[in-house]
């Protein structure tokens, strides 16, 4: 047991950190170190421009992708060596985060079920950040039972035309293609009726609408699509097969190891070791280091956690199905954490915004971490994932399971 | 980065659960549960032929040489069979303490004693209420002799020696704690045995009259031993409470699995399906959390106080949280005696305070993470 780098896995960190080195955007290293918890702010410059220009210098010369094969866009590096990128990218690696959704669920599925040429030509500006996708899975009444979505397709001579809402899409507004899940046979029961497709976002009849959050902030859209025409051949996958197609997608979203995830506890500790209650210092408090103790045993297993399924991807296993629990265990804890923060403030811990203390850090926290425990699957759906896969428990008993998808009961009918 | 048990030890790990299989069935714990032989002394005698009671004993104390990754991969396995021996109490506390802190005659006189399965040990700590402190330890020693009380201590009433924390100062200060060892056999000791929570596992008082006793480590040292010592065990038992996690997932999963009510499994239902994956959250954390400190234990590392408390904690939550969610996935038949699902509940609440209860290892593990960050 140990933590050392095989001679190659030190080989590839030493080539990485001296290119990293010499060419990462360092003026915004300390903004880029401070970011948390899903939001990236750059006083003085366009994120967005500053995430391309990163994106474009790694793909030029060679970082970008790192584990799609080079015809693509990529270097066709191993698992580890793309988590040890990750590492050695540190704070710079903030700036993917419009990048993540086109390269980890979008790029593979059109790996998975694109044409060749398409692949060839829509997979390298894809990598380099030269183009941005999105993914249109949600709708309103198809969230967690995602295969329950409306948006209709349908085909008219070589093309088929697409109308319907879409919600909850990260990054539309900057997006330029996105993959699509429609509803192209209403008679049948409700995953076999589904087919996906990519599309130019910038297609006539997409109208892409910002979504103002609880929080307050616009992070997400809504997209919708009055008679948009999409060709036969951005087809992904066979005609009603689009369920599979997503679980491809969905598959890839959940691989992602080695990705820090945040739980607010770094920031807790640090707040209540120089914060001063009533009594004396914070961190000398009983109530309060049973708290800390706790949280901090989270944190630090699933630390640990993701370590195990690294050392997995050394060896070229296969990591184990130990990192399903980490969204679910760092969701709720960054609201219990943030919500705690508040609790130690009294009643100034109601004042949100650069006013309250530390420029309202745990307040915002507060208000965004709903949202993480929703996204990318609930607490509820990732709870059924790990009984079912992992448990090998029976799944729910469906109602809807067997029956055609227009006669189904809605609120509606 | 290889943060994982090598084949060996995994192969070792098979080997281990067979043997308990074989060995230790919920019947064989039976016997100890219900007052009929205070530990199974056949299963004891087995674990020292495979040489399972010294894996991390040197050779040139009779031991098998190898080290504390092995013992970690032993201990889970323990704490899956529940066995009813006094393991934890001889091998992590009593051996250990030996090891760290033991003479060269000493270590001689009792390690391959323990190896060989003829020795068991204990350490006498506690005195009644009240976690691991120095202010709490009242047994006094004075020329070599002891005088004083200890409550609770594990398998005091089987053990042939055991190691005695006492006062020898009065300053106030760590220092004023030493370690003594005491054949239990020898005059001025007396044993009584107590109910428990978990009876497959004995407890004793154990009363000192004017009892001769060896020092154990220099004189003043013996909270700094006795500090590492519970480190270490905290580490160890944390893989028993991760393999009693995991068995007590399992049985509440095929126990799920297997009941049918109102027409379907019980497993199919969300309310029971999402207690089930939450025991596999907290039992996953729990390992995690105790691979990093057989990873500390293992290398000596400067890490090792913080590391065990976080393992401590983490693995103490995880089995209390599966033992009793294991009952109730049962509904009414966990809650006979009949099922095992008692065994691992009064196992892991036991085990929750044999070196002090989590609310000693919380305060522990903030110390030590101000100590770091201030370092």
């Amino acid at each position: 047991m140990n933590f050392d780098d095989t001679p190659q896995e030190a080989e590839f960190r030493a080539i990485a950190r001296a290119w990293i080195g010499a060419n990462a955007p360092r003026q915004y290293e300390d903004e880029l170190r401070k970011s948390s918890l899903g939001r990236t702010v750059l006083k003085n410059a366009n994120i967005l421009e500053v995430a391309k220009a990163w994106q474009k210098k790694k793909a030029d010369a060679g970082w970008a992708c790192l584990h799609w094969p080079k015809e693509y866009g990529g270097r066709g590096s191993s698992p580890i060596e793309r988590v040890i990128w990750q590492q050695e990218e540190g704070p710079f690696g903030q700036l993917s985060r419009m990048f993540i959704i086109g390269h980890g669920m979008c790029g593979p599925t059109m790996m998975a079920f694109a044409r060749e040429e398409h692949k060839r030509s829509y997979l390298p500006p894809l990598a380099s950040g030269e183009k941005v996708w999105c993914q249109l899975f949600s709708e309103p009444a198809g969230g967690s039972d995602v295969a329950g979505l409306r948006t209709r397709a349908e085909k008219d001579g070589d093309d088929w035309v697409i109308n319907g809402q879409k919600i909850w899409t990260s990054g539309a507004h900057y997006s330029d293609y996105g993959i699509l899940l429609t509803r192209t046979d209403p008679t049948v029961p409700k995953h076999k009726g589904l087919t996906m497709f990519f599309l130019d976002m910038k297609s006539p009849g997409v109208e892409v609408r910002p979504i103002k959050q609880a929080s307050g902030a616009s992070d997400f859209n809504e997209v919708y699509f009055t008679n948009v025409r999409i060709p036969d051949h951005q087809r992904l996958g066979e005609f009603g097969d689009g369920w599979n197609v997503s679980l491809t997608t969905l598959m890839n979203e959940r691989s992602a190891i080695g990705a820090a995830v945040s739980t607010g506890f770094p920031e807790l500790f640090e707040y209540c070791s120089s914060l001063m209650l009533d009594d004396g210092p914070a961190i000398e408090d009983r109530a309060v280091r049973s708290k800390l103790a706790n949280w901090a045993v989270k944190a630090s297993g699933l630390r640990y956690t993701s370590m195990r399924a690294i050392s997995a991807l050394s060896k070229g296993e296969r990591p184990g199905p130990e990192n399903s629990i980490g969204k679910l265990v760092a969701g709720s804890m960054i609201q219990d954490v943030a919500t705690y923060a508040l609790d130690l403030q009294g009643a100034a811990g109601v004042v949100s915004g650069e006013d309250a203390e530390l420029a309202g850090r745990f307040q915002a926290m507060l208000l965004r971490a709903p949202g993480t425990r929703v996204e990318g699957g609930t607490d509820e759906i990732m709870r059924n994932i790990i009984a079912e896969r992992v448990l090998g428990l029976p799944g729910d008993i469906r109602v809807d399971k067997d029956v055609p998808f227009n006669m189904i009961p809605t609120k509606g009918r | 980065m290889n943060f994982d048990f090598s084949d060996d030890q995994k192969q070792l790990r098979d080997q281990v659960r067979k043997f308990l299989a074989e060995k230790c069935s919920p019947k064989a714990v039976r016997v100890v549960l219900d007052g009929k032989a205070p530990y199974d002394k056949e299963l004891w005698k087995g674990l020292a032929e495979m040489g399972f009671l010294g894996v991390a004993i040197p050779e040139e104390f009779g031991g098998a040489g190898a080290g504390h990754l092995e013992l970690c991969v032993i201990a889970e396995e323990m704490g899956r069979a529940n066995a009813p021996v006094p393991f934890s109490s001889t091998v992590y506390l009593a051996a250990e303490a030996l090891l760290i802190a033991g003479s060269d005659a000493q270590k001689k006189k009792w390690l391959p004693a323990i190896s060989s399965g003829e020795a068991i040990g204990t350490l006498a700590l506690f005195e009644g209420k009240g976690n691991p402190s120095p202010k709490n330890v009242k047994l006094t020693a004075a020329n070599g002799v002891l005088n004083g009380f200890k409550r609770p201590v594990a398998d005091g009433a089987i053990a042939s020696f055991a190691v005695v924390a006492a006062r020898t100062g009065s300053s106030g200060r760590d220092g004023d704690i030493s370690l003594f060892l005491v054949d239990l056999k020898a005059g001025g000791v007396e044993v009584k045995s107590l109910t428990n929570l978990d009876p497959t596992r004995g407890q004793a008082d154990i009363t000192f009259k004017d009892c001769k006793a060896e020092p154990l480590g220099a004189v003043g040292e013996g909270w700094s031993i006795l500090t590492q010592v519970l480190d270490r065990a905290a580490v160890l038992c944390a893989f028993e409470q991760v393999g009693g996690s995991d068995r007590a997932l399992e049985m509440g999963r095929d126990y799920a699995l297997d009941r049918i009510a109102f027409g379907r499994q019980i497993g199919s239902f969300q309310a029971v399906k999402h207690m089930l994956a939450d025991m596999y959250v907290s039992a996953t954390l729990a390992r995690s959390n105790s691979y990093y400190g057989a990873w500390a234990l293992s290398t000596n590392a400067a890490e090792l106080p913080e590391a065990a408390a976080a393992a401590r904690i983490s693995a103490t939550q995880a089995f209390q949280h599966c033992a009793k969610n294991n009952i109730q996935v049962h509904g009414g038949m966990g809650f006979t005696w009949e099922f095992d699902c008692h065994m691992y509940y009064r196992r892991a609440n036991a085990m929750a305070l044999g070196l002090g209860s989590l609310t000693y290892w919380e305060d522990q593990l903030i110390d030590r993470m101000r100590k770091k960050n201030a370092a």
